[in-house]
């Protein structure tokens, strides 16, 4: 089967000039309107319209780090999923969580996980740990104008530094405000609107240098004290068998815990908390 | 006044043929094979950074003989084409065709309509879930693409190397059964062996060689280098031997994300995507 063949549709220009390894920046000339910063700006408030991701936790533990996020979006009063997932990787040492305007943030991270990859492929190496923060950092930068109409995104990012050095706790956090500001954690950190009470809770629970299964359990009750006070955040769901979605990021790669272990982790708090409350009950009586 | 010169279509084509045959005979050979679990790439290159060898997308590799930075561009033009379309279709949407005809034409472009052709050789290259349905396209400078059963060799003495694959190649080899073979072919033409008959080295070591794999055991991404130990392993240079040679996919090398916005609960709920690393806990 052997065809010549002369054609005028090869690739375009673009594809074949050596200008960098960004896939972003190559969408910019190649197919700008496939690029979501490219696209005019609501002229009024539409917040109310799309739906909302709510709160992301990440914490750092012994081995790397561990990020976990709730199930549930909302638009204004209403919940609009209860089954959506707010975690991903980003490429196998690092992960990103995201709040906001959740269209606009999927499509970012969709773009943020290509541009990554693309990277990689074309360098042949991959990129440094504070250089996918900034990336990232840079991406939620063009947002701003639909930020300011209610559409605003608000990654957590989280990785294994795979150049730390010795000594130095190689799982890292990242956090970002709408403006593009990045700025590392120490420890622990949440965002969305449940993040407030979720840093609370981490406040009293998280501790430097946690084994794996006790830091899964700081992210699970994080959520758990979030929903049990912000009416965006779900709470794990027994009855659909919903339960949040975590993370773990070691020297091994990006793992997703699985809904058993999670499940079992999150019953556990219900339990305690159940019997807690019942202690109490029984002392005022 | 200067006179109008002519030259026949004929000649010039044929021109163009025999400069950039000239340019890719004197490169080192590249050979791509298909083995029990995939495609495996051998190509003789003794820089460990210039790679001759590449991924393209999640089951497709590229390999190419020639000019360093005409098929550079071709790469990396291909690794675009291929996470655009990804990008705005669908990764499965992704295919080694594809990326073949986008070759195919743009070097019969350049071929064509430019003074100077490339001088380039490239294989692109399609890992499937059953042997079967692996593919290999051969690409010449003249934008001719062939599809080939077993095995593609390209460069330098590419028929010497083809005639002894065609003895000694079967269906469905091993890992290091296959790249013996691969191995033993290259080392036949290569000038590091051509002092053989006098005591010198019989066949190229891991340091001359770039080996890589598409493994179709690999979730997601099937690329895989295979380098340092785990190659004088496979080769059997190394004395003391290291059982990540062949060891099953782990994610020490990069597998690529699952969908963003795929609703939860139409995946399959017993096996998470877990982003290639081993699943945690068995329950």
């Amino acid at each position: 089967m052997i065809e010549s063949s002369a054609g005028r549709s090869g690739f375009p220009p673009a594809y074949l000039d050596r200008v960098g390894s960004s896939f972003t920046e190559f969408l910019s000339t190649a197919a700008p309107d496939l690029l979501p910063g490219r696209r005019p700006v609501p002229t009024m408030p539409v917040g109310d319209l799309a739906p909302h991701g709510t709160t992301i936790v990440a914490v750092t533990y012994s081995g790397g780090v561990l990020m976990g996020g709730d199930r549930r979006a909302t638009m204004g009063n209403l919940i609009s999923s209860r089954d959506i997932e707010k975690v991903y990787p980003a490429d196998s040492y690092s992960v990103i969580g995201i709040a906001g305007a959740a269209g606009i943030a999927i499509e970012m991270v969709k773009l943020y996980q290509v541009e990554l990859e693309h990277y990689e492929k074309i360098e042949g190496l991959t990129m440094s740990l504070d250089g996918k923060a900034n990336r990232l950092a840079q991406m939620i930068r063009g947002n701003l104008g639909a930020a300011l109409q209610g559409l605003a995104v608000v990654p957590l990012f989280a990785g294994f530094d795979l150049d730390a050095a010795a000594g130095t706790a190689p799982g890292r956090i990242f956090s970002y405000d709408v403006t593009g500001g990045n700025y590392e954690e120490r420890g622990y950190a949440a965002v969305g609107s449940g993040s407030l009470f979720a840093k609370n809770s981490l406040k009293k629970t998280w501790r430097s240098g946690l084994p794996a299964d006790t830091a899964t359990r700081t992210i699970v009750e994080a959520l758990y004290d979030a929903a049990d006070d912000d009416s965006a955040t779900g709470g794990p769901d027994p009855v659909r068998r919903l339960y949040p979605i975590v993370y773990r990021v070691d020297a091994e790669g990006a793992v997703r815990l699985t809904d058993a272990e999670i499940a079992a982790v999150a019953d556990t708090i219900v339990t305690e908390r159940a019997e807690a409350d019942r202690r109490n009950v029984d002392r005022e009586a | 006044m200067t006179m109008p010169y002519y030259a026949s279509p004929e000649q010039l084509m044929r021109d163009r043929s025999e400069y950039a045959r000239k340019g890719i005979s004197r490169g080192r050979s590249v050979a791509v094979l298909t083995y029990a679990d995939g495609v495996l790439f051998i190509a003789e290159n003794p820089s460990s950074t210039l790679h001759k060898v590449g991924e393209l997308y999640d089951r497709i590799g590229f390999a190419a003989v020639g000019r360093y930075s005409e098929f550079e561009s071709l790469r990396v033009a291909g690794v675009r084409l291929a996470d655009v379309r990804g990008y705005s279709y669908n990764r499965r949407d992704v295919t080694g065709r594809v990326i073949a005809n986008a070759y195919a034409q743009t070097l019969g472009e350049i071929f064509t309509q430019q003074t100077k052709p490339f001088e380039v050789e490239l294989c692109v290259a399609e890992v499937g879930d059953r042997p079967e349905t692996d593919q290999l396209y051969r690409l010449t400078f003249d934008g001719s693409i062939v599809d080939e059963p077993d095995f593609v060799v390209m460069g330098g003495q590419a028929e010497t190397v083809t005639g002894h694959l065609r003895e000694h190649f079967h269906a469905a080899l091993g890992l290091s059964d296959a790249l013996e073979v691969g191995v033993r072919a290259l080392s036949a033409v290569s000038p590091v062996t051509a002092g053989a008959t006098d005591g010198g080295p019989t066949r190229l070591t891991g340091a001359q060689l770039e080996v890589a794999v598409l493994d179709r055991r690999r979730p997601k991404r099937a690329f895989r280098r295979i380098t340092g130990s785990a190659l004088r392993t496979l080769l059997g240079d190394d004395p003391t031997p290291d059982a990540t040679a062949d060891a099953p996919p782990t994610s020490a090398h990069a597998p690529s994300a699952p969908e963003p916005g795929t609703p939860a609960g139409l995946g399959d709920p017993a096996n998470p995507d877990n982003a290639g690393g081993p699943t945690t806990t068995e329950d």
